[in-house]
């Protein structure tokens, strides 16, 4: 049946994705089976690899409680750093959505902070958050607050490492604001017709409207959050007291700081499968709340 | 600060007065105060003497304006090589996404050929990997082709094409209407010439998203750089700044002169190109 003109046709559609068939072949279906098989081997790169079972997934769980702490520590960034960084969005996103005047000017600063490169912005807030010349402090200082250690105190820091991000969460702003311009205005008419208030079109309107971007950001919000590593890297080391040590820190120390290549990719896959349960409890329960039109 | 606000009701000549309004105006003003201040704090740093640096209260505008911490920053460190492999790295990210990703989108997006629902599902699932899964075998495969210390691993898979920026030209080129390429057809245009005479001209703006998504990510990567780049000649900006630390560990002035080097042309590049990041995120919810 099939016309010669339909067979080009074809051959032409493979040649034209065959760039991104050869690279998902070699540099993701590969390396994910090599990275399944790996996790089951002892394998230091000089020698080859010896398999071992499930000797890496039995001592990450019972034998390593720097992987639980690693553990601990990403689900306080995730826990505390998603709602965080949705709120703030959804808050700026909400005001430069009343049409105020120099909004593209607010837009441009409240985004700025997010193109900042991780290295950039990690030097400045460790200046920023130093305990005893930092400004930060020097400032509630003189508001006669004495300001704890920051990036320096195990308590604080996480919170210092939060407050870097929500800094740095501009573009949530950017999608809530685009999300909040799509919502039809005729909604909010017949909403005030029926005598609603402002507080109960947010509830009523406005909020049902931007589920899906809520669902969106959040999901995004919480694998990416998963996978966080260069600001710890940078300004603590993981530390004080592994305090910001998470769970790709773990991972990069093990492959290559001590290039157990089996075990780091055994600590990957537990990443990819506790991100995978996230992410699929997310999608379940979505129908309950999320509204499309 | 709520002068702004005030002046509006009045040029506006009505007496509707909206507190909602001004409120929202002195909220917003105090925020973006809170929000520009650590890079007014970054650059202020910079220029200033030593002396100035741990003086209580502190100078927010120094009483001289110095730039030896940016003179000596490059006594330091060879911060121009630093530059020329950033910037390489980036451009081959940029060409070689721009190239791949239009080609592979423009196969999703306008010709039929069977199993392509399949691959394209494949594609979008991909979108969702974490990185670190695939990171290490990738590192063996490029240890192995003696990539160690040298920049194909930080651009090579943009030559294959980012997920991403092909589902997001993808969804361009679907709203092209159809008639244009059959015309193109009846001419004689075969599928290259389509491609690149009709098709790509119509989805330039898009083009131009993806380049700045793409050069921004390549310009800001830590990660890659820190596993794959370990001689200083070798260094791109972001690893070589960090190299920069440990050196000078608390010279805060020089610190915040290499990071304000290293901020600026990305706040250039936004400047310019403001559009195409603002739509690039509101596309795709995605800094990549």
């Amino acid at each position: 049946m099939a016309s010669k003109a339909s067979v080009k046709e074809s051959l032409a559609g493979y040649l034209f994705i065959g760039p991104w068939v050869v690279g998902f072949l070699v540099f993701t279906l590969g390396p994910i089976l090599a990275s399944i098989y790996l996790s089951f081997t002892d394998y230091d790169v000089l020698n080859p690899a010896q398999w071992v079972g499930l000797k890496n997934f039995t001592h990450l769980f019972q034998g390593d409680p720097l992987f639980w702490k690693s553990l601990g520590n990403t689900f306080y960034m995730v826990v505390f750093g998603v709602p965080l960084q949705i709120l703030m969005g959804l808050c700026v996103a909400m005001l430069l959505n009343m049409n105020v005047k120099g909004m593209a000017w607010y837009r441009t600063i409240y985004y700025l902070p997010s193109i900042v490169p991780v290295v950039a912005s990690s030097f400045l807030w460790m200046w920023i958050l130093n305990p005893h010349f930092g400004i930060l402090n020097n400032f509630l200082y003189m508001i006669g607050i004495e300001g704890p250690g920051w990036i320096g105190s195990e308590v604080w820091s996480k919170p210092s490492i939060l407050l870097m991000q929500t800094w740095a969460a501009g573009s949530t702003m950017i999608i809530y604001l685009a999300a909040l311009r799509g919502v039809p205005t005729h909604l909010y008419e017949a909403a005030s017709i029926d005598g609603a208030t402002r507080w109960k079109q947010f509830w009523h309107v406005t909020l049902p409207q931007l589920t899906p971007t809520l669902f969106f950001t959040t999901t995004m919000g919480m694998i990416n959050g998963f996978q966080i590593f260069s600001e710890s890297y940078i300004m603590t080391n993981g530390g004080p007291v592994d305090s910001t040590l998470f769970i790709v820190y773990h991972l990069f120390n093990n492959a290559f700081g001590y290039f157990k290549m089996g075990y780091a990719s055994a600590i990957a896959w537990v990443l990819f499968i506790i991100i995978m349960i996230i992410t699929l409890i997310q999608l379940k329960l979505s129908p309950r709340w999320v509204h499309y039109n | 600060m709520s002068m702004a606000g005030a002046k509006r009701i009045k040029v506006g000549g009505s007496f509707e007065i909206k507190p909602g309004k001004i409120l929202a105006h002195i909220v917003l003003l105090l925020g973006a105060i809170v929000f520009v201040f650590p890079f007014v704090w970054l650059v202020s740093t910079s220029v200033k003497p030593d002396y100035e640096l741990f003086s209580f209260p502190p100078v927010l505008i120094p009483s001289t304006f110095r730039w030896d911490n940016y003179t000596r920053m490059l006594d330091y460190l060879p911060f121009f090589t630093f530059l020329k492999n950033t910037l390489y790295v980036t451009v081959m990210n940029v060409v070689g996404t721009l190239i791949s990703s239009s080609m592979v989108a423009y196969g999703f997006a306008r010709l039929k050929f069977p199993g392509k629902n399949v691959l394209f599902v494949v594609l979008l699932s991909t979108m969702m990997l974490p990185q670190q899964v695939t990171m290490i075998p990738q590192y063996l495969i490029f240890r192995n082709l003696g990539w160690i210390d040298a920049f194909p691993p930080l651009y090579i898979q943009a030559w294959f094409g980012i997920p991403f920026q092909i589902f997001l030209l993808r969804q361009f080129m679907m709203t092209i209407p159809q008639e244009l390429e059959e015309a193109a057809k009846i001419d004689g245009c075969g599928y290259a010439r389509t491609f690149s005479q009709i098709i790509l001209p119509l989805v330039k703006p898009a083009l131009a998203t993806i380049a700045v998504l793409r050069a921004m990510n390549a310009w800001n990567d830590f990660m890659g750089p820190l596993i794959y780049l370990n001689s200083t000649e070798k260094m791109t900006m972001s690893i070589g700044l960090k190299l920069f630390q440990s050196v000078s560990g608390t010279e805060w002035g020089m610190m915040m002169a290499a990071a304000t080097v290293m901020i600026t042309p990305i706040i250039f590049l936004f400047f310019f190109a403001q559009r195409f990041f603002i739509q690039g995120i509101t596309l795709t919810g995605m800094k990549g």
